[in-house]
């Protein structure tokens, strides 16, 4: 939990921090309201999210500002979803999509990811899935070298399919337990690239029975808005499971997180908080929540 | 998902229904439209609440010009402050001795390593003779990125791998493009968090050992509310130049652009629009603020249409026409070309106004692009000698034709009553008679 705390304390200080500090010990007035929805906004939380927030903390009829910081922890808190663990088990070969937009940050989440796994004692492999940009095969080569797991690659620019498909043979005779499909950053928008795309995960259907097990959507945790649009794009594209949000050791805050929760029930398997091999930690709703709103002293 | 301003602001108006000057209340109404409308396109919140606060002195008691409707006229003035505040384009500053250095920093994944690349081809376009530096020692592979893209355009560049120190190799590398008589140094470097003080430092070192004449910000057109402090933490460092926005061929409104601007008060300069390596423009502030209001982005579209057109074919498809020699064969090209502009639903949001339509007709992009292929693969599965003489088709031969492109009969008949449709207009349009159009997507 240290970590997380690490990653989190900027976000928290900057953010919830301040909210503490404006929720007082003095009544709700109308600047209150102002100052808890400006919060939530700077946060990324959105709009339509900030309104509903503010809308039914409205309607509990607190009256002291202090007792807010609590209210408002509780509404965000029933936004997240507790995390089930990947379905990553209880059958021979367990298949792992990842996908996301350019720069996300899908090739280092895949390595600090199988790294985890590794430490698990699971066999794990990884398949080069980005034959598009350049030197991403490498990228991910090194990773792999770094989180000693093996990386089955292709040509750049030959078919993602065709190593996909090369990948879960090596898997099949390695006695693999679990393969992670790395897939080029595409942004939703582009037709040609979502479809490309939606054809990776028909080879995976069709070479492993109910492939892929487990579909991560990859978020900048940097990202605004957008970050729901990109959430339900790929989830019609390609029925993501699970969405993994990295650079929060940033100063963003994340919030989009709680719009993606609300609106398309996906869970938060992960979050990424620094370039380090270990700087991948599940994410702890609870944790979450309240590390945003502790006081930290440090820094 | 998000409303665009215009229709939000018809709304209003439409209810209000009043004409001539713009009254204190109305403005107040319409701005808080516009204060949503920004918020929700990323715009930061205090950024928003200024430029709200320059817009209302300028609306209130406002004359609403004849032609204009009050919502129109809001958007008019929202629109023209939305400009002012992104302000013009930025040039490069290339002026002064050779090599010029351009430092690009930036977080990770903004786009760093692929904007040095897009950037030196448009410089060597411009016939400077560009240099790429690899300063990016930290990510894994970053090196080879740039090497691989330096490669395919073949554009020189410097590297030492990964060992030694990116200010080290960042003066080298402007040694070796001096000696080699280049012209303009791009330097690579890391992505970094601007509260990362040990690699702010390292930024601090390479600019002040390489002196650089532009330190450029490449950012992603999708940041949100931090946005401000990533470009403020930047500018306090290392001292900004310019920015560029990365990724703004996605559909992310792009708000955070007007946070940074105002921030730095640095110009943005360029923008990156796409997968490939030319996929990089010249920034545009007025189609910027179209697109952050929702407005549609006429220019873009028309840009791009002269793109996809090849001007030649165009006019031999035009004589063609009218001379009713049009084929099957022309027809696919046409159809091409279209393509090229992007799905239907991309060309569609381009267009002014066209906001509220989509979301009444519902297009499917999906469906039309599956039909597009459709008639690509009917045509496809033709003899040369059928595409220029459809009548060839008996039926025998459209089985055939069916059965190579995966279609149907059926789909062959309507296709090339579609395809004779098409034929009888272009007759009429060659006697000089205006034909009506029946509805050409259904």
């Amino acid at each position: 939990m240290g970590s997380l705390r690490k990653g989190l304390s900027r976000t928290r200080q900057s953010f919830f921090g301040r909210i503490a500090q404006a929720l007082g010990a003095t009544d709700i007035t109308e600047d209150t309201w102002d100052e808890v929805e400006a919060l939530l906004i700077q946060a990324d939380v959105g709009v339509p999210t900030t309104m509903m927030l503010v809308d039914r903390l409205r309607h509990l009829g607190i009256t002291r500002a202090d007792k807010l910081t609590e209210a408002l922890k509780d509404e965000l808190r029933q936004l997240l979803i507790e995390p089930q663990p990947l379905n990553l088990s209880g059958r021979t070969l367990s298949v792992v999509l990842i996908a996301g937009v350019n720069g996300s940050g899908k090739t280092t989440s895949i390595g600090k990811m199988a790294y985890r796994m590794r430490l698990n004692n699971r066999k794990v492999l990884i398949a080069a899935g980005d034959t598009f940009r350049a030197a991403a095969i490498d990228q991910l080569k090194l990773w792999g070298e770094r989180a000693g797991v093996p990386v089955i690659a292709g040509q750049p620019n030959s078919d993602p399919g065709a190593v996909v498909y090369d990948a879960v043979n090596a898997a099949h005779s390695r006695g693999v337990e679990v393969l992670i499909v790395d897939t080029a950053g595409r942004l939703h928008s582009n037709f040609n690239l979502m479809a490309e795309l939606v054809k990776v995960r028909d080879v995976l259907r069709k070479v492993v029975p109910d492939a892929p097990h487990e579909t991560l959507l990859v978020l900048d945790g940097t990202t605004g808005q957008n970050a729901l649009t990109q959430a339900k794009k790929f989830q019609e594209a390609i029925d993501v499971t699970g969405v993994i949000v990295t650079k929060l050791d940033s100063s963003a805050k994340g919030g989009m997180v709680f719009a993606i929760q609300q609106e398309l029930g996906l869970p938060i398997h992960y979050i990424g908080i620094g370039e380090d091999m270990r700087d991948l930690v599940f994410f702890n709703p609870t944790s979450f929540v309240d590390s945003l709103f502790e006081n930290g002293n440090e820094e | 998902m998000f409303d665009s301003l215009s229709d939000r602001l018809q709304d209003v108006f439409d209810n209000l229904g009043r004409k001539g000057k713009l009254t204190e209340e109305d403005v107040a109404t319409a701005l808080r439209e516009v204060r949503m409308a920004l918020l929700e396109a990323d715009v930061n919140l205090k950024v928003a609440k200024d430029f709200i606060r320059r817009v209302q002195e300028r609306a209130i008691g406002a004359e609403v010009q004849k032609s204009l409707k009050p919502s129109q006229q809001v958007i008019k003035i929202v629109h023209e402050e939305l400009i002012q505040t992104l302000g013009q384009p930025g040039r490069l500053n290339l002026g002064g001795p050779s090599p010029r250095v351009i430092m690009l920093v930036g977080l990770q994944g903004s786009g760093k390593t692929t904007t040095a690349a897009k950037l030196a081809l448009m410089l060597r376009r411009d016939g400077r003779r560009p240099w790429m530096v690899a300063g990016d020692t930290y990510r894994p592979a970053a090196v080879d990125q740039l090497v691989t893209l330096a490669k395919q355009l073949d554009i020189p560049y410097y590297e030492e791998g990964t060992r030694a120190a990116p200010p080290d190799i960042c003066v080298r590398g402007v040694q070796a493009a001096k000696d080699a008589g280049a012209s303009v140094v791009i330097l690579d470097t890391a992505g970094r968090l601007q509260i990362d003080d040990q690699m702010m430092s390292e930024l601090e070192a390479i600019r002040d050992r390489t002196q650089p004449a532009e330190v450029l910000l490449v950012a992603d057109a999708m940041t949100g509310q931090e946005a401000v402090r990533i470009a403020e933490g930047f500018n306090e460092r290392v001292g900004l130049t310019g920015l560029i926005l990365t990724k703004v061929d996605g559909d992310a409104r792009g708000g955070a652009a007007i946070s940074m601007r105002e921030v730095t008060g640095v110009p943005i300069k360029f923008m990156g629009t796409g997968e490939k390596i030319d996929g990089f423009e010249p920034f545009h502030p007025d189609r910027l603020a179209s697109r952050i209001l929702g407005m549609g982005d006429m220019m873009t579209l028309i840009e791009r249409a002269e793109q996809a057109f090849d001007q030649r074919e165009a006019e031999i498809l035009q004589r063609k026409m009218l001379k009713n020699q049009f084929t099957l064969e022309d027809f696919l090209k046409q159809l091409q070309q279209v393509k090229k502009m992007g799905s239907i639903g991309q060309i569609l949001n381009m267009v002014p106004g066209m906001g509220r339509l989509r979301q009444q007709i519902n297009i499917d992009d999906e469906d039309a692009q599956r039909q597009l292929k459709k008639v690509e693969a009917i045509i496809y599965s033709m003899t040369p000698s059928e595409r220029r003489n459809p009548k060839l088709l008996n039926a025998s031969r459209k089985r055939r034709v069916a059965a190579g492109s995966g279609t149907s009969v059926e789909d062959i008949n309507a296709l090339l009553k579609q395809f004779r449709e098409m034929q009888r207009m272009m007759k009429m349009l060659g006697k000089g008679q205006m034909p009506k159009i029946p509805g050409m997507f259904r």
